[in-house]
């Protein structure tokens, strides 16, 4: 049964693997250069597990000891997490005693890999998303760690590497656009984002632009409801 | 290392614990035994779409379209993934030809 449904997962996961990897070394490159060997990256992708959240947490290890101050830059920086489980309510209660970790490992990543899927006939749900989480989770350990070791012994300019990320995203946004459906929540997903990192700037805009996607699409209720 | 190995293992293990809340948070207010709110499932439905779009964003945060580049590469690689792959459904040459497109975009075009 778990073969099975490791087998119907992978292959989900392979962007993912692609976009981890270039990420992941990157992560680990530049905690490296704060004097924080592999160990430390590897501890760190294990435990707190969050692209965004670890790029800002090398930051806040390379300054004063202020643990307080890392709570509230890592509330701003993660507060879209706060939306995620909303689309996965029904299927993570589906998946029994691995739900915790389904929680714990809901990176955006592996958010929007699970929001897609659909387990396919005779897979176990629970396993397949579970195997589809654990997978994305060792695929960013790994680059982290590849990261850290070789990083800084084979210098080679990895400017823009993190564009993965960035591709993995608007692949995801071209599939989805595709399936049909109405175009508003992706439109105002991206309009509303824009309009607040110009209006608020790169340190705060999230918080607002959520707040302003949840009020549009809130008081476009009936128009998509008409539309499902 | 700024701080010393027991300051840096607070700090991550702060960092831990704040992240999982932020996804935990959800789940502890609408378990599963109980009926989620209709409100609740229609968000829970419209909003993947719609965050990410927003993380297109985020991911473009850094870019000034007023200095430097004026956001070039970001816009000539982001189009083109988007081309490439409405035209092919081939993640690996999506995402892979997108991100060595922005790399020699940046590193040898626009400097």
């Amino acid at each position: 049964m778990k073969a099975k449904a490791f087998r119907a997962a992978f292959p989900y996961t392979v962007p993912v693997f692609m976009g981890y990897l270039f990420l992941g070394i990157a992560f680990g490159v530049l905690l490296a250069s704060k004097g924080y060997h592999a160990v430390w990256a590897a501890a760190m992708s294990l435990t707190c597990y969050a692209g965004s959240g670890q790029f800002v947490a090398v930051n806040l290890l390379a300054a004063p000891f202020a643990p307080l101050h890392a709570v509230l830059i890592e509330l701003m920086v993660n507060c879209r997490h706060l939306f995620y489980g909303l689309s996965l309510l029904e299927p993570f209660s589906r998946t029994g005693r691995l739900k915790p970790y389904m929680v714990f490992s809901l990176t955006d990543e592996t958010y929007s890999l699970q929001c897609g899927v659909v387990p396919p006939d005779g897979v176990d749900e629970g396993w397949f998303r579970f195997f589809i989480s654990v997978l994305d989770h060792s695929y960013w350990i790994f680059g982290s760690v590849v990261g850290a070791l070789a990083g800084t012994l084979i210098p080679f300019d990895s400017t823009g590497i993190d564009f993965a990320m960035t591709a993995l995203f608007t692949v995801i946004f071209v599939e989805q656009w595709e399936s049909g459906g109405s175009h508003l929540p992706a439109l105002t997903g991206l309009g509303v984002t824009a309009a607040c990192l110009l209006l608020f700037g790169s340190e705060n805009f999230i918080p607002f632009a959520l707040l302003g996607i949840a009020a549009i699409l809130l008081a476009s209720r009936k128009r998509l409801e008409v539309h499902a | 290392m700024i701080q010393n190995t027991t300051q840096s293992i607070i700090t991550i293990a702060v960092i831990a614990l704040t992240i999982l809340a932020t996804r935990a948070l959800p789940f502890l207010l609408f378990p599963g035994n109980r009926e989620t709110p209709k409100l609740i499932v229609y968000l829970g439905r419209v909003l993947p779409s719609a965050i990410i779009g927003m993380l297109i964003v985020y991911c473009l945060k850094g870019v000034s379209i007023f200095t430097g580049s004026h956001g070039l590469p970001e816009a000539i690689a982001i189009l083109c993934v988007a081309a490439v792959h409405h035209w092919k459904h081939n993640l690996i040459l999506s995402i892979g030809g997108g991100t060595v497109l922005y790399m020699f975009l940046v590193q040898a075009v626009f400097i």
